[in-house]
Parts: structure tokens; C-alpha cells; sequence
């Protein structure tokens, strides 16, 4: 009679891969929810590119570097790098952008690297800020919101837009430019901050209009996930304080020349930022004070390249700076260990 | 399935020393206390290793063929750390010999096996009712020649923790009934059943330590226990039951004290140097009959569980009884089980054949079908998601000891801390990558104590040649200047017997001292410098 002899603990907690990122997934829905609702069934093609490119180039790589393929497609973290690369893309951007910024993100920005796990700067983030930077026209041509428009946009007419190249007469009455990309224009054409708001169709009481909500969702689904344990407050916390409190700092210095925290908080990918992106365990730093150094650093670049830089969001740049300096930050920061003192 | 890493907010608010992360398992505690222990069968054979404990293994001091009495010491303490071991029932010592033992490694050792006569016949018992006129150190032999050690599952020897030293005084006296790994109730079936033992246990072990205060901590998922140990701790007022938070790894020893008292036991240091000494509720129980009633540590209750038997339950079972009998017992049947574990799913280690005997560090048998434990996990690469420093009572990052542990940069590994992890296993438990990570940290521990022991060795070697070198180069200096030395000798007698001419006499005695000399210089080695240096003051 002889038995097995595994080393303990014999007992797991159920854990996976595969489930920490479909719980992620669960928590975007919210957010994709609304954002449809505003901005058309665009975001869902977009979503639907970047998902198929994405999961394609996993394969193709995984089998040229001679890897098991089905436990890494599996493991979803491929979808999640797909869906977020997909909700920082404009609505009405042509098909090969969501297909290059994933194919992109998947093989330069992960598979290079070794794939799952050692991929040091967040993919999706990467193939974001490559496509900002090569295409500037396509990435920064946004939808105005489907409450603006004229024109309601059925599920087949994005899909025209999105696959049979620009219609300019189309794409020129739906696409405007995005609140935070308004306000910058417009503040260095010495505009006040309320001349710009006041009276503009792409604002609402809180921000721009739709993304308050857009915004709010995240917030929520970031919520689940914290309650969940996916993710640990630190990160998302320490952005938005430090976005906050700069920004409620400036404001209460000058709010003619700075928009409000609100407006901060709630527009662009501030939030789908702080929860979702920092957050991704790969590229973010791994100890509780460790991550708050981090977030705090991505807050500060969200709103110093948001105020002075020249892009009107900074989420992805933001989080990339921060990726970079993530190692040394976790090599510097390490906990007391029990016994041992500091 | 739900997750449950940590306690809530609110739970550490309430306890404010409570140490960091921790896991909450599923407890599996309800299948094994639903009845009450059983007194095991006397199997035919008892197999007794001589190393059941921490330290020295036992000394044999019967042979093949004797009849040995129920308590009768069979092998004494070897050296200071040690622990002697007694016949657990009347007998013929049938053999000496490498066994299978309970060991992670799953390797044979010297045991001594008793062939049972099946009438439990005692030996003489030396009880001892008036203990309170004894002094510290001969109530701590009793303890001694008892073989108690920790019954908890480190197996110290117990006399020792109960010896804080000449100039070091004990505030805390820390009882722990805590049992917080998942299967395991012995401890709570115990307090149940024998808090009146344990009671008078800890009153002896209070007097051998003088402690100030004195603690019983038992966790919240024991109420039988708990109160069973308060209404006893009534009658001495001055001992407290507190209850703990349930939460592994709430029994290891600097955890439970980090929690009771917010001191940390410094790393690499020793509950006593706070003040502190912390004993299982069993072990006090072993302590009551050893003084009391004489008996040595003969028995224990150990939980025998897990969806391999049909009748999980506690059984007080003799120490040697192998453990398949105790599964049989339960209505288990040994050949159907993929697994046998002793101790808790957390950080027990798995049995190689259900031949291997009970000890007395057994606290519980698992008998493990596939329902009880995983096997096989698929391992993802670390998404570095830092669900295992969350949850490290230490405060490692396990994350980081993992990569220079798998990658062998056994320095990094140390400069991480690794000799602080305890092996608790709540890193493994919770990483979504399934990835052993606990293997990984003894693996890397015993690669460098390896590299220890062999740079020790190569010391050693080198030093020993240094020391060869020295003396074959000594020797070959002195024999070179025997030579030297008997030559001139010669050629000096020589000359003189040529040259004598007038006083016969005086050439012959010469002639005598030369040789004498000569003699005296082909002497081996041994004939040291002392010898030349007379010659060579001779010679001037």
C-alpha cells in the first residue's frame, strides 16, 4: 500500500487565473453598458476587433514559442488586455485600429516579453499609446454623444462607419472632439473654464456629458472588484486622492485656469483608469505601501499631463511612466517582516 | 466558492493585535466532534521510532527478546534534548530495527517493536501527590522522565520549555487550544473531555515556571471547549480562557503571542526572551497524569478524519499503533485512500504506507480521498497579483522569494527573509497560479543548508590538509637535519678514532656518547624538537 506524497498544503483556495479575470470582465460590464448607451454599438465592434485579434495573435504566439495554447487563452488575461485596449478606443475609429492596437499589444507588448506575467508595461496601455502616437487623426476623431448628434446611429450604421473607411459627411456631423480635449483647446485660447462649460452641449452638471455616468459605472464595478479581493484599494485610492487633491488644490487657486476635481474625476478614463488599468497586477508594484506609491505617481501624471502636457488625457501615458519605475519601486519599499526590526 | 482571504475590517478593529493576513480554510471540524473519543484497540505490533521529538533520537535500552511492562521506559533521553520513550502496553521487544516512520521524507529509522501480549499489564507507577513541596527543577524531571514533548506537533521537549533559565523571568504563561488548522480537533475533543486534567497540568507547569499570568486560548469555532475550560478556570481565578478569532495560522506559537500581547518574538529568538512560554492544552493533560498518577506519555488523542472514513471521531490511541489500524477502526478502508496526511491539510506531510505508526507529535491522520485535497493543479506563470504578501502572517513578500528561489539566487532569497517563513502554506492557498510556492521556499532552504554543510565539510577538509601539509613539511625539515646532524656525527667519531693515539679511555667513551647521540637522533618523529635542541646545545 503505497499513498501519494505531494508536500503540504494539500488544500488550495480555488483560486485561478482564469477567475480573477473574468471577474474582472463581470465589473467592466457596467461601464460598457453605459458608455454603449451614449456613444452607440461602436464601442461593442470595437470590443469584438480587438477580442478576436487579440485571442488570435495569443495563439499564433503561444504556438510558435511551443507553449500549451488552451491554458493561456483560457486564462482570459488576453480578453482583459482586448477589452480594455477596446474601451480607450474612439467609438468611430476604422476596424484596422482596434485590430492593430491589439495585435500590437499581444505580441509586441506581452508575448515578447514571455507572456502572462512578465509583460513589464501594461499591453493594452502600450498598443493604446502606439496607435495615439501613430495615428493621431483616427485616435483623437471622437463621437460626440449620441444625445448631440442629429443622427441616431443604429448598430449597422457603426458598423459602416467603423469598416467602410471614413464617410466624411457622417463621421463629420457625430464626431467632435472630447470634453477634456475641449477644455484644453479652449483654456489656451484664454477661455475661462466656465465660459468654456457653460452652455456647451458636451457638458453636464458634473462633466462632460455622458462621461460622468461612463465614469460612475467604473467606479462601481471597481467597487465589486475591491469587495471581491480582486484588487486591494490602494492603487485606485491613491490615484483618485492624488488627482483630487492636485486638482482641488489648483482650483481653489485659480478656477478659471483649472477645471474642477469633479470634472477630474469623472471625465475621460479616470476611472476605468484607476480600477482597471493601474490595477493590472503584471505591471503595478505588489506590496500595500509599494502600490500606493504608484498610484500616487500615476495620479500626479494624470493631472500634470492633463494640465500642462500636450495630450488631454494622460491615463495611458500615466500608467506607463509608473510601469517603468514599478520594479524599483517594490526593490525599495518592502514591509517590516515579523521580528525584525525596520 | 466563496473567498474569504481575509478577516473583515471590523473583526481587526476588534482585535487590535492581531497579526497580519491569515486564511480561513474550510474547517472540516464538524465531521470529527460529532461524538466523543474512543479508547483505541491494542494493536498485535507497536512500532516505536526512537526519534519521535526535536533533538537527539532516543537510546534503546532493552534487547530483542525482553518482556517490557505498560510504562516501562524502553529508551532513554540521549543528551539534554531529548526525550526518553516507554512501552504504550506490556510485551515482548521483538525488534530493533529501520522502520518506516512519520517523516516528510518518508525515510525508514530505528524503531523498537513491541509484539503485544494483549493484557496491558502496567509496571510500577511512582504517582506524585504532594508535588507543590517539590521544587521547579525536580517537578521538570518528572516531566523529563515522562517523554513528554509538545504534543501540538513540534514535539520540544516539554521539561525544557518549562526551564526559562536562572535570570530569565516569565511573565506569560500562554495554554494554547487554539487548533487552527482545518480537520484537526483533538485538542478541542480534549478540553472537552479532560479540562479538569489540563487544569491541574497547567497548575504544575505554572509552578515550575512561576509565571506571573497564565492564558488559555481557545478560537471562537470551539464553544464546547471554551466553556468547558472557563467553568475549570473558575475554580483558580486567576487563570483567563480567552476566546481568538478563527483564522489560520492563529495556533503557530509567535502569532498567538503577537496577538495576545502585541510583542513579536524577535526573528531567529525564542518565545522566552519576551517572557513568554507557550505550551499545547494536551501536553498539560500528559503533564497531569505524569505527576499525579505517574503514567509516562504512553498515549494521546489523535483525530482520525477526512471522506476516507466512514466514522470520522477522536481516538486515544497508544503511541506506536500503526495508522491504517486506526483507520480501520473508523470504517476506512486504507487501499481505497489517495492520500494519507498527519497533521492538517495545511502543513501536515503526506504518509508514504498506512504502516507507519502514531507518535507522539500525531495530532490527527487524514485519510484523503480525492474530495479532500487537490492534486495535480495546473501551474500559471505569477501574474505578481501579491495575493501572497496579503496573506503572509510574516509580512514576506513570497512573491519575491518565489523568483529568486526558482531562479537559485539563494542570496536574494535570504536577503527577502526567507528563514522567517514559518510554512504555514497561505501563500500556496491562496495564489490563483496554483504555484507551489511553499516547495519552492524548502527547496531553497535545504539547498542552502546543503551548501552550508558542504562549505562546512570543505573547511574542515581544507583545514586538516593545511595541517598535513604542515606536518609533512616539518617532518622533512627534521629528518633532513638528522642526516645533517648524524653525518657530522660520524665523521667527528671517526676523526677521533683515527686521531686517538694516548687515552684509550677517553676514545672509547666518546665513541660511547656518539652513539648514544646517533640513537638518540634516528628516533622517529616523535622524538621531538625538545630531543634536538638538547643535542644541539650538547653539540656546542
Amino acid at each position: 500500500m503505497e499513498f501519494k506524497t505531494p508536500t503540504s498544503p494539500h488544500i488550495h483556495s480555488g483560486a485561478t487565473v482564469s477567475r480573477v479575470m473574468l471577474l474582472v470582465m463581470a465589473a467592466t460590464i457596467p461601464g460598457i453598458a453605459v458608455y454603449v448607451s451614449y456613444f452607440g454599438w461602436g464601442v461593442v465592434i470595437n470590443i469584438l476587433l480587438a477580442l478576436v485579434t487579440a485571442l488570435a495573435c495569443e495563439a499564433g504566439i503561444l504556438i510558435l514559442r511551443k507553449r500549451p495554447v488552451l491554458p493561456f487563452l483560457y486564462d482570459g488575461s488576453a480578453v482583459v488586455t482586448a477589452v480594455l485596449l477596446a474601451l480607450a478606443l474612439p467609438p468611430i475609429a476604422p476596424w484596422w485600429i482596434a485590430v492593430l492596437g491589439a495585435a500590437f499589444a499581444i505580441i509586441i507588448a506581452k508575448q515578447l516579453y514571455g507572456g502572462l506575467g512578465y509583460n513589464p508595461f501594461n499591453p493594452a496601455m502600450a498598443g493604446y499609446v502606439m496607435l495615439l502616437v501613430s495615428f493621431p487623426i483616427e485616435m483623437t476623431r471622437w463621437q460626440a454623444p449620441l444625445a448631440n448628434t442629429e443622427a441616431s446611429l443604429s448598430f449597422i450604421d457603426s458598423w459602416h462607419i467603423i469598416f467602410s473607411g471614413i464617410q466624411a459627411n457622417i463621421t463629420d456631423a457625430i464626431s467632435m472632439a472630447t470634453p477634456l480635449d475641449t477644455l484644453k483647446t479652449e483654456l489656451r485660447l484664454d477661455q475661462s473654464v466656465e465660459q468654456i462649460i457653460t452652455g456647451n452641449p458636451l457638458f453636464s452638471n458634473l462633466a462632460g456629458l455622458g462621461w460622468e455616468w461612463i465614469n460612475i459605472a467604473f467606479l462601481i464595478g471597481g467597487l465589486f472588484l475591491i469587495y471581491k479581493r480582486i484588487i486591494s484599494w490602494h492603487i485606485p485610492v491613491a490615484v483618485l486622492a492624488t488627482v483630487a487633491i492636485l486638482s482641488g488644490v489648483f482650483y481653489l487657486i485659480d478656477a478659471d485656469t483649472f477645471s474642477s476635481p469633479m470634472i477630474h474625476l469623472l471625465s475621460g478614463a479616470t476611472m476605468l483608469g484607476a480600477f482597471f488599468i493601474a490595477t493590472d497586477p503584471v505591471s503595478a508594484t505588489t506590496s500595500n505601501p509599494a502600490r500606493i506609491i504608484y498610484g500616487v505617481g500615476i495620479g500626479v501624471f494624470i493631472y500634470v499631463i492633463r494640465t500642462w502636457g500636450g495630450y488631454p488625457d494622460a491615463v495611458a501615458f500615466s500608467v506607463l511612466l509608473m510601469n517603468m519605475v514599478a520594479p524599483t519601486i517594490d526593490y525599495y519599499v518592502k514591509p517590516r517582516v515579523f521580528g525584525h526590526k525596520q | 466558492m466563496k473567498m474569504k482571504h481575509q478577516q473583515t475590517l471590523i473583526q481587526r478593529l476588534l482585535s487590535p493585535h492581531q497579526f497580519p493576513g491569515g486564511v480561513h480554510p474550510p474547517q472540516h471540524k464538524a465531521e470529527s466532534t460529532n461524538v466523543g473519543s474512543v479508547k483505541a484497540k491494542i494493536p498485535a505490533r507497536l512500532i516505536l521510532p526512537l526519534h519521535q521529538h526535536i533533538g537527539e533520537p532516543a537510546e534503546p535500552i532493552v534487547a530483542i527478546g525482553d518482556k517490557v511492562l505498560k510504562g516501562q521506559r524502553i529508551a532513554k533521553a540521549d543528551g539534554y534534548v531529548s526525550a526518553a520513550i516507554h512501552a504504550p502496553s506490556s510485551g515482548t521487544i521483538s525488534e530493533i530495527s529501520n522502520c518506516p516512520i512519520p517523516h516528510p521524507s518518508g525515510m525508514n529509522a530505528p524503531c523498537i517493536v513491541i509484539e503485544t501480549d494483549g493484557e496491558d499489564k502496567w509496571g510500577e507507577l511512582n504517582p506524585t501527590q504532594d508535588w507543590k513541596k517539590l521544587d521547579a527543577s525536580a517537578l521538570r524531571n518528572i516531566i523529563r522522565d515522562a517523554g513528554i514533548v509538545g504534543l501540538g506537533g513540534a514535539g520540544f521537549p516539554s521539561f525544557i520549555k518549562l526551564n526559562p533559565g536562572a535570570n530569565k523571568s516569565i511573565d506569560t504563561l500562554i495554554l494554547n487550544g487554539v487548533e487552527c488548522e482545518p480537520y484537526i480537533t483533538c485538542d478541542d475533543i480534549i478540553m472537552r473531555e479532560r479540562s479538569g486534567e489540563i487544569m491541574l497540568g497547567i497548575t504544575i507547569m505554572r509552578h515550575a515556571l512561576n509565571a506571573k499570568e497564565c492564558i488559555i486560548t481557545v478560537e471562537e469555532n470551539k464553544p464546547d471547549a471554551f466553556n468547558a475550560m472557563t467553568i475549570m478556570a473558575k475554580e483558580t481565578s486567576d487563570v483567563k480562557v480567552v476566546k481568538v478569532p478563527t483564522i489560520y495560522p492563529h495556533g503557530s506559537e509567535k502569532q498567538l503571542i503577537q496577538a495576545l500581547t502585541g510583542k513579536e518574538v524577535p526573528a531567529n529568538g525564542l518565545a522566552t526572551q519576551i517572557g513568554v512560554v507557550c505550551h499545547n492544552v494536551a501536553t498539560a493533560a500528559a503533564v497531569y497524569r505524569a505527576v499525579y498518577q505517574g503514567e509516562p506519555l504512553i498515549s494521546r488523542y489523535v483525530t482520525i478524519t477526512g471522506s476516507g472514513v466512514a466514522e470520522p471521531r477522536n481516538i486515544r490511541a497508544l503511541i506506536g499503533t500503526p495508522m491504517a489500524e486506526l483507520i480501520k477502526q473508523c470504517d476506512g478502508n486504507p487501499a481505497s485512500l489517495s492520500r494519507v496526511i498527519m497533521g492538517g491539510p495545511m502543513m501536515g506531510y503526506a504518509m508514504q504506507t498506512g504502516q507507519v505508526p502514531v507518535i507522539k507529535t500525531t495530532n490527527c491522520i487524514i485519510a484523503c480521498t480525492e474530495e479532500d485535497v487537490v492534486s495535480e493543479p495546473t501551474v500559471m506563470p505569477c501574474i505578481r497579483c501579491g495575493a501572497c504578501a496579503e496573506v503572509c502572517p510574516i509580512s514576506l513578500l513570497p512573491q519575491q522569494l518565489y523568483w529568486h528561489s526558482k531562479s537559485r539566487d539563494y542570496d536574494k532569497a535570504q536577503e527577502f527573509n526567507l528563514f522567517d517563513c514559518i510554512e504555514c502554506g497561505c501563500c500556496s492557498y491562496v495564489c490563483p497560479s496554483q504555484i507551489p510556492l511553499v516547495q519552492y521556499y524548502r527547496h531553497a532552504k535545504g539547498e542552502i543548508w546543503a551548501d552550508e554543510r558542504e562549505k562546512a565539510h570543505a573547511d574542515i577538509a581544507r583545514d586538516r590538509h593545511e595541517f598535513r601539509q604542515a606536518r609533512i613539511e616539518r617532518e622533512e625539515a627534521e629528518k633532513a637535519e638528522r642526516h645533517r646532524k648524524k653525518k657530522a656525527a660520524l665523521a667527528a667519531a671517526k676523526k677521533k678514532t683515527t686521531e686517538a693515539t694516548s687515552d684509550d679511555n677517553k676514545t672509547l667513551i666518546d665513541d660511547a656518547v656518539a652513539k648514544a647521540k646517533a640513537k638518540q637522533l634516528q628516533q622517529g618523529p616523535a622524538a621531538d624538537n625538545i630531543t634536538n635542541d638538547k643535542i644541539e646545545t650538547g653539540d656546542r
